[in-house]
């Protein structure tokens, strides 16, 4: 049997394997990869959108838009939604300073907007099913339980993200991997705030002129 | 991290002007539709579409610091594969739906409660009334 030219005959090319290129810093893939979640999460939405869009007229004799929806009322979620981004912003930067006090208090001012935004989604889903405007009432109301529901089920899972988070940097401090999941949850909430884009023009006001 | 452009988090002044801007955009369609003016309702959901979609891009920039350097173009790429998907459901849903509805036979109250499985289209709002 003849040697082959394997990486214990070639050449050496010192600890790090020969595939190493020093002038290349190749970042973690969480980043890119947590970023094509994003995009195929974008794509169940526009799927629920689509729903929306089809079913939207179809309201069996019951309610429609005009009867339901408060602009008003959706305004003060989007400007809830909207702040908690710009909160968790600020939390970036701090963080981005390694203050960890600074960066807590930023992502519990973040939280409590969320939780504000939720607060309000359940009571007017609570209202609509009360008053006997619920997601089996009609075609419409269906798609619009499922489309906003689904968005406010990733609000609040972005929420139960958010105090592992506080508590992840609570107990090991500003960490690289604690500085990574930071960056990923930011992705995260800022994503939910752009869906609401979305939501609040189409679902709420075009249906509402 | 590394501090890097490609993965910072942008400035202060970076994210006030991109609330300042979603605040704008935010507010002129909600104004709209709070006022009750007088454009025309065609125009006015062009209006709140096209400021929702600028509205996406100011988040994607000032927010989500998308730059089509980050990753090499990998995240931007992503991205617009995404827009264009969403494109497609959206426009071949309604597109499909409205040519399946113009070339449905025409409805009466009536029909639609003996038949509803006659326009699936419209069968959620059919099951229902009963009169």
């Amino acid at each position: 049997m003849t040697m082959l030219d394997t990486p214990l005959t070639g050449r050496v090319e010192g600890p790090n394997g020969p595939d190493h290129h020093p002038d290349h810093h190749h970042a973690s893939p969480t980043p890119i990869g947590f970023w094509i979640y994003l995009m195929s999460d974008c794509i169940i939405f526009a799927s629920l959108f689509a729903a929306y869009a089809v079913l939207g007229n179809n309201f069996a004799g019951g309610p429609g838009p005009k009867d339901l929806f408060e602009p008003g009322f959706v305004l003060a979620e989007t400007a809830l939604l909207l702040i908690s981004s710009v909160t968790f912003g600020v939390a970036m930067l701090k963080a981005d300073k390694h203050d960890m006090d600074a960066t807590t208090l930023w992502l519990v001012i973040t939280g409590l907007f969320g939780a504000g935004f939720i607060g309000m989604e359940l009571y007017e889903f609570n209202h609509l099913i009360h008053i006997g405007a619920g997601p089996d009432r009609s075609g419409f109301l269906s798609a619009f339980f499922l489309l906003v529901g689904t968005h406010g089920l990733h609000v609040t899972f972005g929420l139960v993200w958010l105090c592992v988070m506080i508590a992840q940097i609570r107990m090991k401090g500003m960490i690289p991997a604690n500085m990574q999941r930071l960056a990923t949850l930011s992705m995260f909430w800022h994503f939910l705030d752009l869906v609401w884009i979305g939501v609040f023009s189409f679902v709420y006001l075009v249906r509402l002129i | 991290m590394s501090a890097h452009s490609d993965t910072s988090h942008g400035t202060m002044g970076q994210l006030m002007t991109g609330f300042a801007l979603a605040a704008i955009l935010s507010i002129i369609p909600f104004a709209l539709v709070m006022m009750e003016t007088d454009i025309a309702p065609s125009t006015l959901v062009a209006i709140i579409m096209g400021l929702g979609a600028v509205q996406i891009v100011v988040h994607l920039v000032y927010f989500l610091h998308l730059k089509s350097s980050t990753e090499e173009g990998w995240t931007l790429a992503a991205t617009v594969l995404a827009v264009v998907i969403v494109a497609i459901v959206l426009a071949g849903s309604l597109w499909v739906m409205h040519n399946m509805n113009a070339n449905m036979m025409p409805m009466t109250e009536g029909n639609m409660v003996m038949d509803p499985e006659a326009t699936p289209g419209a069968s959620m709002s059919g099951h229902e009334d009963h009169n």
